[in-house]
């Protein structure tokens, strides 16, 4: 039998837990249609975190792509359908991508495997990436170095931990009518692989938490205490630089793994810093935001 | 001596893809061995300059992996080569990122930044103070860095020493040179 997972109307990290709430109750085997008919906004995270749930299950499911043509156009010049068709096996037709490039990606679903994919990446973004942070972000020129190590540091995670590929995208969205008022470029980097508490299984923050590890813990230590699952000096620092640069732009970083997410919070948002007893989510998402410079040009 | 090293090219000679920026532990790790070659061949007491100025992106695991590892083997107490280092063409955001690397393994490193030659990474008010001296006044002995530090002599021999073996100062018999001045 078939279980139906549905996709909502608005896709994003949060409305994503909706997905995981479905798929809880299932065995790992279930055979799964994903409809994704009524969808009509999705971000990276969304997207990326749809190819991970294909990733992580064993047989691979049936996928309805939205029916919307606007919808499908979109998701389709993302390079979403490029990559699903591989891990989905689609229930309908989707478009072609058309020639013309969507003008808010930065950086389109993009896997990440290899160190030879993150150089990729940096340099691919680069050019694009000053572009918007200094025109729609209004960010001073030097806010791009910072940004693309960011990006770099993300997607390393992916190869030095995680046992398996993952995919980024990054976009720029118009949040003037949500919480934080502005512009913002999101980078979303997810993976389905075996998760931050894993990760760090044989790490000395395991051993100092004894009783108390658990996917939160895993990641306050990760986020907060710089723990790696490496010992020697010098690891950890990937994600104390990504927090570095979010603080200085008042931008947010979540990481969401197993069934816990952590946020450093910026001061826009008035979320929860750590979240606990979430359905489980295989692997990781991280995601970034970097919002507009505030207040007039 | 002196001499040159283009970081750039050392990166476009490890890494296909003809790629301007540092990133990830294996480049860094890629980069390093193919300067320590290089290094390594040297005469010693060479000063390498290493020139960032077609650089990039400096992410802090590729840092990690080509600064500090670069720094950590030449400032044993029995270093594997008499080799000097200085940064060059450096941006204030690889600065950032190189300092904050410097900082996690206890190193430091002399840096050319904006025009001047700066010391960046772990190191004390009092070290900071006698390495600025030498830099003012260059070839130095002790008891001049102490009489204008206010340092006690021992203790400035002492500084003065561990700035050597820290590859910060190079030392000919009892004077001190900043990097980059051939002893006279």
């Amino acid at each position: 039998m078939t279980s139906v997972i549905t996709v909502p109307a608005s896709l994003d990290e949060e409305s994503f837990e909706q997905v995981l709430d479905q798929l809880a109750p299932l065995p790992a085997d279930a055979k799964l249609l994903v409809d994704a008919r009524h969808c009509r906004f999705a971000t990276p995270a969304g997207l990326t975190s749809l190819l991970c749930l294909a990733q992580s299950r064993i047989e691979k499911p049936d996928f309805a792509p939205p029916t919307d043509e606007n919808v499908q156009s979109y998701w389709a010049r993302s390079a979403f359908f490029k990559y699903a068709e591989e891990l989905f096996t689609f229930r309908g037709t989707v478009l072609r991508p058309r020639a013309q490039q969507n003008i808010d990606a930065v950086l389109e679903v993009t896997p990440i495997a290899r160190n030879e994919d993150v150089q990729a990446i940096v340099d691919h973004v680069k050019d694009r990436a000053t572009h918007i942070l200094t025109t729609k972000l209004r960010l001073e020129a030097r806010a791009t170095m910072g940004f693309a190590m960011s990006l770099s540091e993300a997607c390393q995670n992916v190869v030095e931990h995680a046992g398996r590929g993952g995919w980024v995208a990054v976009q720029v969205y118009d949040w003037t009518k949500r919480r934080v008022g502005r512009h913002v470029v999101v980078i979303s980097v997810a993976d389905a692989g075996q998760g931050f508490r894993r990760s760090l299984e044989t790490s000395r923050a395991r051993a100092l938490a004894g009783d108390r590890w658990n996917d939160g813990e895993a990641l306050e230590a990760a986020l907060t205490q710089g723990h790696s699952r490496h010992a020697e000096p010098g690891r950890g620092q990937g994600l104390k630089g990504i927090k570095g640069y979010v603080h200085r732009y008042d931008g947010s970083l979540s990481i969401r793994s197993g069934t816990a997410r952590i946020t450093k919070l910026p001061s826009w948002d008035t979320g929860e810093p750590r979240v606990e007893g979430l359905s489980p989510f295989t692997g990781a998402q991280l995601q970034i935001v970097i919002p507009e410079r505030a207040g007039d040009a | 001596m002196k001499t040159n090293i283009d970081v750039l090219t050392a990166l476009q000679s490890g890494v296909p893809g003809g790629y301007s920026d540092l990133v990830t532990r294996r480049t860094g790790a890629v980069v390093r061995m193919v300067i320590e070659r290089q290094i390594n061949g040297l005469a010693d007491g060479t000063v390498v300059f290493l020139d960032f100025s077609h650089i990039g992106v400096l992410d802090h695991s590729c840092a990690d992996e080509f600064v500090a590892k670069l720094m950590l083997p030449l400032t044993r107490e029995h270093p594997s080569h008499d080799g000097y280092v200085v940064f060059n063409g450096i941006s204030v955001d690889h600065l950032e990122t190189i300092e904050a690397v410097l900082e996690t393994h206890g190193l430091a490193l002399v840096v050319q930044f904006e025009g001047s030659t700066q010391l960046v990474g772990a190191v004390t008010t009092e070290e900071r103070a006698c390495w600025q001296l030498v830099m003012l006044h260059g070839a130095s002995i002790p008891e001049t860095v102490a009489l204008h530090t206010g340092v006690p002599d021992e203790a400035c021999r002492a500084l003065l020493e561990s700035l050597a073996r820290r590859r910060l100062l190079r030392r000919d018999a009892d004077r001190f040179f900043p990097l980059g001045t051939a002893p006279a």
